[in-house]
């Protein structure tokens, strides 16, 4: 129990932090693979058969290749790719990316593609009528999708939203390659200095069943707040 | 582009693939008669059984895979009494640990999918076995288990994708598969996107398949 202990003699404080930053990792990365989803979603459903083909390839790709190998495309290529953009801009000093925002941004493409999954199933089974009200309604194509389907998109989509979130916690573990401090990597710290990876390894699980335990509970709430008046 | 790079990587990344293959076959195998075991007991009326088949697959879907691999490959190295039992042949292999670490992943995934298969059953079809004096054991066997696996084909088909990407983690435990190498080739020649186009291109192709294998069953076993 020592080894948890707060402060100097122990690794408590330590993993407090690493689990906030976790939930923080968790947090950006389903913000921006929602981002994603805003964008994709249309393209999924369009009539147009190139955006289809985006659409649909960026599901395909991401949904069927390891999210390590999406982590070390953006670990290794993201600071090429940075240094690139801003080439043709006129910059060409050194850009490094924080590690925070290269892994939000890799769990973030991987969750945005389930996302979308979710939002075209969820968009797909609302009814047609909608879609005419809103049209007869004299609403530009933005609006109609905006404020009429989105919100009632929302939801049909929470429960399987939730899945995508306990997804994306538990591929933030993954980061821990790239060297951001979060449960796994501070695990991986605090076992290797006191050759104890059984306890430590251990109570990063419990830290995860906690945070996947606490997000059930708050999505359940959630879930019960969007499905008022059905 | 490098196209020499990619032309060149294609057959090293092509071998490990029949290791990522390797590790997907071996883990899927255990870890179906780990689900079939554990969603047994999640049927039985006992209740400590039943909990504790539902806090097994509770605590191993709750957790990500890579902490359950660290713990079996880094943690239980660390128990003196194993370390001195014949478990500790296996356990010294990485290769090992991480079909054990996979199997018991897919095993709590499978055990949720195989009971709710089992609950869908519909009543009259046990009944009318017990009409024709069937003994419950072959009800079981023959009956429920068939109609079982054909209701649990396309959940099962994303189990198997979601587990070949998973075996992705065996590169962790300084397994050489698809991953490692393909991660081993980005960090010396620093050409990220060529290497994952291949590599992803070949993970796409097995999905592909393992995709079409499940369709194709699906259709042959249905019901209609």
């Amino acid at each position: 129990m020592e080894l948890l202990a707060f402060g100097k003699t122990g690794w408590g404080d330590e993993l407090f932090i690493a689990t906030l930053m976790t939930i923080a990792v968790s947090i950006t990365a389903m913000l921006i693979g929602f981002l994603f989803a805003l964008i994709f979603t249309p393209l999924k459903l369009s009539k147009n058969k190139l955006f289809n083909l985006i659409g649909n390839s960026y599901t395909t790709v991401v949904r069927g290749v390891p999210e390590l190998l999406v982590i070390y495309l953006l670990f290794f290529g993201g600071s090429g790719a940075v240094m690139f953009v801003a080439s043709i801009f006129g910059y060409t000093e050194y850009i490094e990316i924080n590690a925070f925002i290269t892994g939000s941004f890799a769990i973030g493409i991987i969750s945005g593609a389930y996302s979308t999954e979710v939002f075209r199933g969820a968009i797909q089974s609302i009814d047609k009528g909608q879609f005419e009200a809103a049209k007869v309604m004299g609403l530009s194509k933005f609006a109609q999708f905006y404020k009429i389907i989105l919100p009632q998109t929302l939801r049909l989509a929470i429960p399987n939203l939730s899945n995508v979130w306990q997804i994306t916690l538990k591929d933030t573990s993954l980061i821990s390659v790239t060297g951001l401090v979060e449960i796994m990597r501070q695990s991986y710290i605090a076992a290797g200095s006191t050759r104890d990876p059984l306890f430590f390894y251990s109570f990063a699980a419990v830290l995860y069943l906690m945070l996947t335990f606490l997000s059930m509970k708050i999505i359940n709430k959630l879930e019960a707040k969007y499905s008022r008046g059905y | 582009m490098d196209l020499e790079l990619m032309a060149n990587s294609f057959p090293k990344l092509l071998n490990a693939a029949v290791i990522t293959l390797k590790l997907l076959s071996a883990s899927l195998v255990i870890g179906l008669f780990v689900g079939l075991f554990f969603a047994i007991l999640r049927l039985n009326k006992n209740i400590f059984l039943n909990k504790f088949a539902y806090g097994y697959s509770y605590v191993f879907r709750g957790t990500p895979l890579l902490v359950q691999i660290f713990i079996i490959y880094f943690g239980l190295g660390q128990i003196e009494y194993l370390r001195s039992t014949f478990l500790w042949v296996i356990l010294k292999e990485p290769y090992w640990c991480a079909i054990i670490a996979f199997a018991l992943n897919t095993g709590a995934y499978t055990s949720e999918i195989l009971r709710s298969a089992f609950q869908t059953i519909k009543p009259g079809i046990v009944e009318a076995g017990r009409s024709l004096g069937i003994s419950n054991k072959i009800i079981f066997y023959k009956i429920q288990i068939p109609i079982a696996i054909r209701q649990s084909l396309p959940a099962y088909g994303n189990e198997i994708i979601l587990m070949m990407k998973g075996t992705s983690l065996a590169s962790t435990v300084t397994i050489m598969d698809l991953t490692g190498v393909a991660k081993y080739i980005i960090s010396t020649t620093f050409k990220p996107i060529e290497v994952f186009i291949v590599a992803g291109g070949i993970y796409l192709f097995m999905t592909f398949i393992i995709h079409n294998v499940i369709k194709f069953l699906e259709k042959k076993y249905s019901f209609n």
